[in-house]
């Protein structure tokens, strides 16, 4: 039997065109890369290539035929098939399925394409601290440094690059006197290429390291989210597991103090609507600490972000030889039976804060600290919103596709039975953050706006 | 076809500064010959290949050959959905510079155009064909496809989309060498498109200032997508686009294999001797489109046609070994083994099955959490 010449699918949407002229006529001899029709496609007209050689046997589709469909045979080199090259047509799928056409896909939404997605792991739960324990008062700024040091003296792969990470001792000074133990080796000042040396880093991790990246603030690793993302988010799923990134980027994010829009933005939603990323966002220094060490050790991209702002304030931090917190799991910071309060990051204290204020005038708001925002703890959310019936969730960014709207939408699709009041956000105003005192103070949540979100929901 | 030109290098070689810079800045600039690998090169410009090695040369440029026009086919019958760009007219390239690599300690890293450097770094085309098809026997079980390929157990790391992301990767597998002093070196492969990107020249910076062991590789087919390179490109040259990183450059013939080899031996010999980047540049053509869908209307058929027809490097290389006394037979034979081997491959893509459906969720992240 003759090669069927089929019409060619010339794009990734065409599914008929044109035949708009033919350039052979039966009979004739072609070979390999001879151009044998026009066809015209939706965009464009193609050349259409011979790839075997041999003598036009038939021309099936004449020229000008107008919605040939793609897979018609529409012309047949030779007749005798003698050379013995040409590749079998292919066989019928099992189960009849055109390959062209995939396979159905699961209904949408998480419901159908539950029956095959794997069971969740068990739930990890912080680790007992032993009674008697020494609690030490650390800054958050010394938390993260300690945990870095530590991982590092454990695995010589685990190195920091990053902008004055090294000799200048940190812009924030949160890699403070790491130079000198490590070594430059192994603390790396770059240049001010964010873009450039966060592919490096990226790089590195697929080579084998474990990089910590340090971006002076997440404002600026704008100019890099595309290693974030596509390089290093997707490449263990678009590699079929083979390669992993093993990366960490950390540093400042959120509002800092007066320092206009482009360096105060919070990028927790940004980050945490991507598959393949883990991101942690701590609040006290114990979980700082704790999260960071897990977040080097992990085997996938971890974006961690901390905040200015509390990098110099002090909290209680276990002293254990080896302080490591499971990610994914939030941490209840206060119990309160009458409503509950979720945030992450700067916005827990201000939560813990305007709990107070409401504990005085007999609310007792449970806070909830979500810690990681990607996998997002949604047991935790709804447990807590089955005991408290009311919840409010309190963060530092823009309400627009925020984690707050994330946490609304659980409350809804999950939790609706349990809601006694609509779950309400406080977040910040809906502007680029402002330069003057009076603006900025405006522009941001603060304790006294979460304390009149919880009145409201509990009809106070 | 603009290959180089004596003339091309006056500029280079007066803004050489002689000696050191009196006082303050950098003090080494003696150190720093743009031409210096250049002129090793030209010394000795084709590879002195045995018999054997240049038939492997050739069996390894007729595999990419054949396996893109199978490809190309496989396309257009639908089996092959997306982007899918072939590499056709390339080939002395990959073949060449990767045969001078250590595939045990050295890597790879390139662009979207990936098929024919993992089939010079002698990955299974079976798995690769079926990676294009969608098939859950692919290299990345068929959820990365044309442009999302890799295999760690080869060296070789993709198989990147966005253009230009491969070069700070690649310089980063190249400060994994480093760190680790494995002795690798990573080859990252861009093309005259990509060159332009920003990061590119982040990494340019960073792989000079730490020295790291990279070869960088612009291909120069002579468009980025549809552009030609003197409508996108101030300095055309891109062999130059190195000097303000003092990152010695070198340009080479991409269409004699020999020539490719030759330069390749010159350039990995400088950069294991740890003394950093070098950046060559490849001269090549492709004859096929951008991509599967492009209708190629900003060149002349005519243009594709003397390549193909003057420049061809299997035509070349076929004629070099029927020039020393190699048997036709032996030379169809190859091509008929080659040919063998493809449609198995093709007939192993077609028929292979889908991804089983709980693929969807695996390997998104490593760990549970």
């Amino acid at each position: 039997m003759g090669i069927e010449l089929k019409m060619p699918a010339l794009s990734p949407t065409m599914e008929e065109g044109t035949l708009a002229k033919w350039l052979v006529k039966e009979g004739d001899e072609v070979r390999s890369g001879d151009i044998l029709a026009e066809i015209e496609t939706d965009k464009a007209t193609m050349e259409f290539e011979a790839v075997d050689e041999g003598v036009i046997g038939r021309i099936l589709v004449p020229a000008g035929t107008e919605n040939v469909k793609v897979g018609t045979v529409i012309a047949v080199i030779g007749e005798d098939g003698g050379e013995g090259e040409a590749h079998p047509q292919p066989l019928p799928q099992a189960g009849g399925e055109s390959p062209a056409q995939g396979s159905p896909l699961p209904p949408a939404g998480g419901a159908g394409g539950g029956q095959v997605r794997p069971a969740p792991a068990p739930r990890a739960q912080d680790p007992v601290v032993p009674a008697g324990t020494n609690m030490k008062i650390v800054t958050v700024r010394e938390a993260l440094r300690d945990a870095m040091a530590e991982e590092m003296r454990r695995d010589s792969r685990v190195f920091v690059m990053g902008e004055e990470v090294a000799q200048y001792q940190g812009a924030y000074k949160v890699t403070q006197g790491l130079l000198d133990e490590f070594g430059p080796k192994r603390v790396i000042d770059t240049p001010i290429t964010e873009y450039g040396f966060a592919g490096i880093g990226t790089g590195a991790a697929m080579g084998g390291l474990r990089p910590i990246v340090e971006f002076m603030t997440f404002n600026f690793a704008m100019q890099a989210i595309d290693h974030v993302i596509n390089s290093a988010a997707k490449t263990n799923y678009m590699s079929g597991g083979q390669m992993r990134c093993p990366v960490v980027f950390r540093g400042p994010n959120g509002a800092a103090s007066r320092v206009g829009a482009q360096h105060s933005q919070n990028y927790a939603p940004w980050y945490a609507a991507v598959p393949g990323l883990v991101v942690i966002a701590p609040y006290d220094a114990a979980d700082a600490k704790g999260l960071l060490k897990a977040a080097i050790r992990s085997d996938d991209p971890v974006v961690f972000l901390e905040n200015e702002l509390i990098y110099g304030r002090s909290f209680e931090l276990p002293e254990l030889d080896d302080h490591v917190l499971p990610i994914g799991k939030a941490r209840t910071m206060r119990e309160g039976r009458d409503v509950t309060i979720v945030s992450y990051s700067i916005g827990v204290g201000l939560a813990l804060e305007a709990a107070e204020t409401l504990a005085g005038e007999g609310i007792e708001a449970e806070v909830l600290d979500l810690r990681t925002l990607r996998p997002l703890d949604r047991e935790a959310v709804l447990v807590s919103l089955a005991k408290t019936n009311r919840l409010v969730i309190a963060e530092e960014g823009w309400p627009q596709c925020s984690i707050a709207s994330e946490v609304m939408a659980l409350c809804m699709e999950e939790g609706f039975d349990h809601l006694d009041a609509p779950v309400l956000r406080v977040c910040n105003e809906d502007v680029p953050l402002p330069y003057a005192a009076n603006l900025e103070r405006a522009a941001l949540i603060d304790a006294g706006r979460i304390a009149a979100a919880v009145r409201k929901v509990c009809y106070r | 076809m603009q290959f180089l030109s004596p003339g091309d290098e006056i500029l280079a070689k007066t803004a050489t500064p002689k000696k050191a810079a009196p006082k303050g800045g950098a003090t080494a600039d003696e150190g720093f010959v743009l031409r210096s690998l250049q002129d090793a090169h030209a010394a000795s410009p084709r590879f002195q290949a045995s018999d054997d090695e240049l038939l492997t040369f050739y069996e390894q440029m007729v595999l990419i050959r054949r396996f893109e026009e199978k490809a190309g086919q496989l396309y257009g019958l639908g089996l092959i959905g997306g982007f899918c760009h072939l590499y056709i007219g390339q080939e002395a390239v990959a073949v060449g510079l990767q045969s001078a690599l250590d595939s045990q300690r050295d890597s790879v890293i390139t662009g979207y155009r990936d098929h024919g450097h993992m089939l010079a770094y002698g990955i299974d085309p079976k798995v690769i064909m079926a990676e294009l098809t969608g098939r859950g026997a692919g290299i990345s079980k068929g959820k990365g496809g044309s442009m999302h390929m890799f295999s760690v157990d080869h060296k070789f790391y993709g198989g990147h989309g966005i253009v230009g992301a491969q070069v700070p990767l690649g310089a980063g597998l190249a400060f994994a060498h480093k760190y680790r002093e494995d002795g690798g070196v990573c080859m990252a492969y861009f093309g005259d498109g990509a060159a332009n990107q920003g990061q590119v020249y982040e990494a340019f910076n960073m792989a000079a200032l730490w020295q790291l062991p990279i070869v960088f590789v612009v291909e120069n087919n002579g468009y980025a997508m549809g552009t030609a390179v003197p409508r996108g490109s101030a300095e055309t040259h891109f062999y130059r686009r190195g000097t303000a990183f003092r990152i010695p450059g070198m340009h080479v013939n991409g269409m004699d294999v020999l020539e490719v080899r030759a330069a390749a031996e010159v350039a990995l010999a400088h950069v294991r001797a740890g003394k950093g980047p070098v950046l060559m540049e490849l001269q090549t053509y492709r004859y096929r489109g951008h991509s599967m869908s492009d209708p190629a209307k900003y060149r002349t058929r005519e243009e594709v046609q003397e390549m193909r027809e003057k420049h061809d490097p299997i035509d070349a290389a076929r004629a070099e070994l029927i020039e020393r006394g190699i048997a036709e037979d032996r030379i169809k034979e190859i091509d008929k083994r080659i040919r063998a081997v493809v449609g198995e491959a093709a007939d192993f893509a077609e028929n292979s099955p889908e991804p089983e459906m709980s693929e969807l969720y695996t390997d998104v992240l490593v760990e549970s959490y």
